[in-house]
């Protein structure tokens, strides 16, 4: 009864606030100010990072190359997981840690239906399009295995995504008799590199069109809402007659059918896999996606533009540390310090105080007036 | 609500199971404790350390690196599950992973087992002190397979391995032959530690110490992984530094690279600008090299099972190998002289 009262007040309030409050108290300022704190630096660094070059491929297509070709084209897998992930964590207020394994999966079965069965492979068995689909079955089921366990038997998402996780990549080695399957077929490798005749990266084009889908989805159906209702409280969307179980499956399925399209294109870019190493620690990767987001790691509310948002700022991280020769084995220390610095300003507690620190002054000021 | 209770403890259970499963040094143990019966040995004397007499299988426990890591694994690995069986005499226990400290503490099981041979393929060539010590006053023999490790001699009765530093020397000693005036390198190295990794950098490293013409683009560890090493490639590529020499250490990684010059129309391999070398002994990878795409493949020979076998055979009959480090034999592949007949003689 008291919110329709509060809302008149907060709607008076905010002309006064100073603008930096009204900006940080928006979802997406801290992966937006990280963004344009990584482009500063770039600028100012070397601001050739940001240049785009057109050159013709060994296969005679005229293609973009440059950073940002490499930031946009790089992060695909990341920010397809980010976006399952960000419902997977509203719905159970838990993480997925299995998605990593599960890519392995998702291309080890792609391949195996694709080399029918071979080794190396110099043409497709298989229609691709159907051993994608296959493919996506595949780990939708892994994905419902997951959910059932957080849904129905109320365990811990991250202690039952710890199966998967654990399993994940020699299921996918099983999948393949042990072998390293390698497909030779140019017209695989569209999906992970360039489509004839178009310049720019398919995985480009695949990520933009799983957001678009995400977009109508969230736009035109209640999944958005149910997802948060039962995230926020379980027990009173039940009361208004959502079944919570079913939303958290349901959400399970969808990550699973994401993880299939980033296994596919990962798998796609080089036409083989190395179960042990590939995806290797995306999951963490996805969470902090998430949380660089500003999505609450506890469920709730969520915003999965936020998410995408902070999948290209790991990958522009990524990218800027590599330029700068720093070596491959210290990023995930880089990352730490980020993770470090978002966990702190997300924190409530550091939160309050900014506020009341901006919130000091402006009250002289007002009453100097 | 019982009912739901009762899954969930169930649950809970195989989970539980299905941790201490790849927990690692549980299996072992369970394998080699039901060896005894299954040996066929009718007394319930625990086995002797000597090895078996003729009749009565020998048990072996192998320790290896996760078959998944590379195609060079894969084809070891699966040889030496080919080898070592029952029907050959061997009762064989084997444990993979790429984490020495988990590797070393399932020697350790293995030897309290007592299992007449340990054979190891190291992850990291240190920290093995404890375990073979052990092995020693157990009266395990250990052989090495594959790769080397830094003990005394005496800590071991024989090593099948592959001669890393001589590996990247060969490819050097190739590399400088190949007369250009600048080598300008990226240089993706594989698992730091491991001994693929230090011979092939050490040999490297040496020869651009020593010569001005000779220059890191960059030098950076794809930790054996293709995409990695295609990231590392492209981020290069980027940044537009010229370079002309790609060396990996092994062939997944040289096909990320490759895949990222292709990707910004450099050419490479047989008259191309850039050339590439990897290691270790796939089949696609010398096709790669027939083809003139890649430039030179120095083989790391990953088939040490058979050799292994006859030592043991020869052991168990009392005879002592002839020498104590045994190197498969390798060489490296040059795209201007691999023919076809290699390809099918080498290629795993």
């Amino acid at each position: 009864m008291t919110t329709p009262v509060k809302n008149p007040e907060t709607r008076v309030k905010r002309p006064e606030e100073s603008l930096f409050k009204r900006l940080t108290r928006q979802q997406l300022f801290i992966p937006v100010a990280a963004l344009v704190l990584l482009v500063l630096f770039n600028l100012v660094a070397d601001y050739k990072f940001f240049a785009v070059t057109i050159t013709e491929n060994s296969l005679g297509n005229t293609v973009l190359s440059g950073n940002i070709i490499s930031v946009l084209d790089n992060a695909s897998e990341l920010v397809i997981l980010a976006i399952g992930m960000t419902l997977v964590t509203a719905s159970s207020g838990g993480q997925d840690i299995s998605v990593g394994a599960t890519m392995a999966i998702a291309g080890s079965v792609i391949l195996r239906m694709v080399c029918g069965g071979q080794v190396t492979a110099d043409t497709m068995q298989m229609n691709l399009i159907l051993a994608v689909i296959i493919g996506i079955a595949v780990t939708a089921l892994f994905g419902a295995f997951n959910g059932t366990l957080v849904a129905y038997f109320n365990i811990q998402p991250m202690v039952a995504t710890l199966i998967m996780y654990t399993a994940g990549r020699s299921i996918a080695a099983w999948i393949n008799n042990n072998q390293l399957p390698i497909i030779n077929d140019l017209a695989f490798k569209y999906a992970g590199t360039f489509l004839p005749g178009i310049p720019v990266p398919t995985p480009i084009f695949i990520t933009i069109l799983v957001i678009a889908v995400f977009w109508l989805v969230l736009k035109f159906t209640n999944l958005g809402l149910y997802t948060q209702s039962v995230g926020i409280n379980p027990n009173s969307s039940r009361l208004n007659g959502i079944n919570p179980q079913m939303i958290k499956l349901l959400t399970y399925v969808i990550l699973g059918v994401c993880v299939a399209v980033a296994g596919f294109i990962r798998v796609s870019r080089s036409g083989s896999i190395n179960y042990s190493r590939i995806a290797e620690n995306i999951e963490m990767d996805a969470i902090l996606a998430v949380a660089l987001g500003g999505n609450a790691l506890s469920g709730g509310k969520f915003n999965i533009y936020g998410s995408i948002l902070g999948a290209y700022v790991i990958q522009f991280l990524t990218t800027t540390l590599y330029k700068y020769e720093v070596p491959s084995t210290a990023l995930p220390a880089y990352k730490a310090v980020v993770v470090i610095l978002l966990v702190v300003l997300s924190a409530p507690a550091v939160r309050e105080k900014l506020a009341s620190m901006k919130k000091a002054p402006a009250k002289t000021v007002k009453e100097v007036s | 609500m019982k009912m739901k209770k009762i899954l969930g403890l169930a649950l809970a259970a195989a989970l539980a199971l299905s941790l201490t499963a790849c927990g690692g040094g549980d299996k072992p143990s369970d394998a080699s404790k039901s060896n005894t019966p299954a040996g066929g040995s009718t007394s319930q004397q625990p086995s002797t350390p000597d090895p078996a007499p003729s009749g009565e299988l020998i048990t072996v426990g192998i320790i290896n690196n996760d078959p998944n890591e590379s195609g060079y694994r894969t084809a070891n690995d699966a040889a030496m599950r080919a080898t070592f069986t029952e029907d050959n005499g061997y009762k064989a226990t084997f444990y993979n992973n790429n984490d020495a400290a988990q590797q070393i503490a399932t020697a350790q099981q293995m030897v309290q087992d007592e299992v007449d041979f340990l054979l190891l393929s190291p992850a990291s060539t240190t920290g093995w002190d404890t375990v073979l010590k052990d092995a020693q006053a157990a009266g395990t023999q250990v052989i090495l397979f594959d790769r080397m490790l830094e003990a005394d001699e005496s800590m071991y009765v024989a090593a099948v391995v592959s001669d890393m530093p001589a590996e990247g020397k060969t490819a050097v000693d190739w590399l400088a032959a190949q007369g250009l005036s600048e080598y300008n390198i990226i240089h993706i190295q594989g698992h730091m530690g491991s001994d693929a990794q230090l011979g092939r950098t050490g040999a490297l490293d040496e020869k651009v110490n020593a010569e001005a013409s000779w220059n890191y683009v960059t030098q950076q560890t794809a930790d054996w992984d293709e995409a990695t090493a295609k990231t590392i490639v492209q981020s290069v590529i980027d940044s537009k530094k010229p370079f002309n020499v790609i060396y990996a250490e092994n062939n997944g990684m040289a096909r990320g690279a490759a895949a990222a010059l292709d990707a910004a129309g450099i050419t490479h391999g047989k008259d191309g600008d850039v050339i590439v070398m990897g290691f270790d002994s796939d089949k696609w990878a010398f096709e790669e090299v027939l083809a003139g795409r890649w430039n030179y493949m120095g083989l790391c020979n990953p088939l040490q099972a058979d050799t292994v076998d006859a030592i043991i055979k020869d052991l168990a009959a009392g005879k002592q190998p002839a020498q104590k480090i045994i190197y498969t034999p390798e060489q490296g592949f040059d795209c201007a002289t691999l023919t076809q007949a290699d390809v099918d003689k080498y290629g795993t």
